[in-house]
């Protein structure tokens, strides 16, 4: 089994923009008749449902973001009676209220079937063992990945997060073949069945779905190697209906949007103008299938490009790059958007570094410039300046391709760039503008 | 044959050099020599010490990055052209030096130097086959 829904999956652009189009303009109905707050944001605007008659007319409706959720805490955005609501989900609310989510019966069917698109694209069918090490609870994990294992008949081991060793018994026992759990969860769970001397080679393991954190490529590898299976990233966001909202297929270009529920723009994050393919920029939701919570052009905070080619697998739903970064941490140098990660990933491939660094961004006579600090390791020392030269040059250039600028590389002593408990603080924009 | 140098990565900002002078001192480690090779925004300081293994271990307790190297240490002639006698010998075995630093012993009639070269072992007994001398580890860090 190759796809879940070849039908929809592998339409033709123009087939599938006709059912977006109508899907859009219900759905934009919808919120003008139920949802006060984007009637007003409407008509702030000029707007009524009618001035949408073609996808391109989405451009002109408004933005959503984390905070518009918030400011309508708990159920302000809901555009269903609450009557109609069978799941609440939630965020964890640690840097500000929780974002509140609601699904309607029909919601969580639409998300059942997102989820068991991304299960099958990764090896999944009803003769599955399913281990969910997801958590349960309010966060959409667990229960999304369970309602898709479900939807496709698979035998679904709900364990949820935690409890490491015996996750890894019932593993071996149970015979699971698809483990799904973030990908950090996955190394800790390959690195405990070492030390409990059990083999890759007890485990009937095929394939995992990771997501809910970002992770590289190395990262894959290593899970990859280590649990001797073949690794795929997914995506998604409760704000949109959780997991599910993207897939990789076998052939791992990026992620399949299903793009028939969720349509996705990119925008430059400053002036909200949309971008055209390839480009990177904000990612951008508009649900056009969902009841209980639409939203309309919601922003994600995500960077990443979107592309339309058409994917050997047979998909013609667009793929998402791997998102590298947020909107959060992105720096502008000289009119180029930088992230932290790209430094990030560049250090880690080069393997001798630690990555340990921090962007110092500054304005000399009008120009921007940025400056790397690389604390130096004993493994990368040497006694010849020579040496260390040549690798700050190494690191400079490497840096320079990735990034597209001119960058100065700075070795510094260990431990002294800032260690922080939560999330480390990578930039330091000292330019006065 | 060889003696090991601690080396010692800096960066140039003031204070570093005496925090590692003050760590070693503390622990009663004598320096015998010293060199430091910098660049603009780096330095590494190189040092030979009586006891090396013990200053490795306090500078990198102290959250230095640091690293033990083999360097030879030679005895030329303290009068004009005793080094060039010594470097010639050297540049007719090819045998290019990395880096190099004078010492100050307390032997009156001989100048001690410090060599790093790409090859150490064939440069050790060439330097041998020329009758220079060359200073044992003790001899070094009992200085």
């Amino acid at each position: 089994m190759r796809y879940w829904d070849e039908h929809m999956e592998c339409m033709e652009r123009g087939t599938l923009q006709e059912i977006q189009l109508k899907r859009l303009v219900e759905t934009v109905k919808r919120v003008y008749t139920s949802v006060p707050y984007y009637r007003k944001k409407m008509q702030e605007l000029g707007l009524i449902p009618e001035d949408v008659k073609d996808l391109s007319d989405l451009q002109k409706l408004p933005f959503t973001t984390k905070q518009d959720l918030r400011d309508n805490y708990p159920y302000g955005l809901f555009a269903v009676p609450l009557s109609e609501i069978v799941r609440i989900h939630a965020s964890s609310g640690t840097t500000g209220k929780p974002t509140v989510v609601g699904y309607t019966k029909h919601d969580i069917g639409i998300w059942s079937e997102v989820m068991a698109r991304t299960l099958v694209a990764a090896g999944a069918d009803k003769h599955s063992f399913v281990q969910i090490a997801y958590g349960y609870g309010l966060f959409t994990g667990g229960l999304g990945v369970h309602y898709g294992a479900e939807r496709i008949g698979a035998s679904v081991i709900p364990i949820s997060s935690g409890n490491t060793k015996r996750q890894i018994q019932l593993m071996v026992d149970f015979g699971t073949t698809l483990l799904a759990c973030t990908p950090s969860y996955a190394l800790y769970l390959a690195e405990t069945m070492e030390e409990m001397g059990i083999d890759k080679s007890q485990l009937k393991l095929k394939s995992g779905v990771f997501g809910a954190e970002p992770w590289s490529e190395n990262m894959r590898k290593e899970i990859e190697s280590k649990l001797n299976i073949k690794a795929y990233d997914i995506y998604g966001l409760s704000e949109i209906i959780g997991p599910g909202v993207a897939f990789e297929c076998e052939y791992q270009c990026g992620m399949h949007i299903n793009e028939d529920h969720f349509l996705p723009e990119i925008i430059n994050p400053e002036t909200g103008e949309v971008l055209g393919e390839g480009e990177y920029g904000e990612l951008v939701f508009t649900t056009i299938t969902k009841e209980g919570l639409p939203l309309i052009r919601y922003r994600t905070r995500d960077i990443t490009a979107l592309h339309y080619d058409r994917c050997k697998c047979g998909r013609t739903l667009v793929r998402m790059e791997k998102v590298i970064g947020r909107t959060d941490d992105m720096i502008i140098i000289r009119g180029v958007n930088v992230f932290p990660s790209q430094i990030e990933s560049v250090l880690l491939e080069m393997g001798e570094v630690e990555p340990h660094y921090q962007l110092i961004v500054d304005r000399v006579n009008n120009l921007d410039v940025l400056e790397v600090l690389v604390e130096v390791s004993e493994r990368m020392f040497s006694d010849e300046v020579k040496k260390l030269e040549q690798l700050e040059k190494k690191i400079t250039k490497a840096i320079e391709d990735t990034l597209g600028i001119s960058v100065k590389v700075r070795l510094v002593e260990p431990k002294t760039i800032e260690r922080s408990e939560g999330k480390a603080k990578r930039v330091i924009d000292k330019r006065k503008i | 044959m060889y003696v090991k140098q601690i080396s010692v990565f800096l960066e140039n900002k003031s204070g570093r050099l005496a925090e590692v002078t003050s760590i070693l001192g503390k622990n009663n480690i004598d320096i015998s020599a010293l060199s430091i090779a910098d660049t603009t925004d780096f330095g590494i300081l190189r040092l030979i010490v009586n006891k090396p293994d013990l200053a490795l271990q306090v500078l990198k307790e102290n959250g230095f990055t640091v690293s033990a190297t083999d360097v030879i240490a030679i005895a030329v002639e303290d009068k004009p052209g005793g080094l060039a006698k010594v470097l010639d010998i050297l540049y007719k075995n090819d045998i290019g030096i990395e880096y190099m630093y004078a010492f100050v012993g307390k032997i009156t009639d001989e100048a001690l130097v410090i060599l790093k070269v790409e090859n150490g072992d064939y440069a050790v007994n060439v330097l041998k086959e020329n009758n220079v001398r060359i200073l044992s580890a003790n001899e070094v860090y009992s200085l």
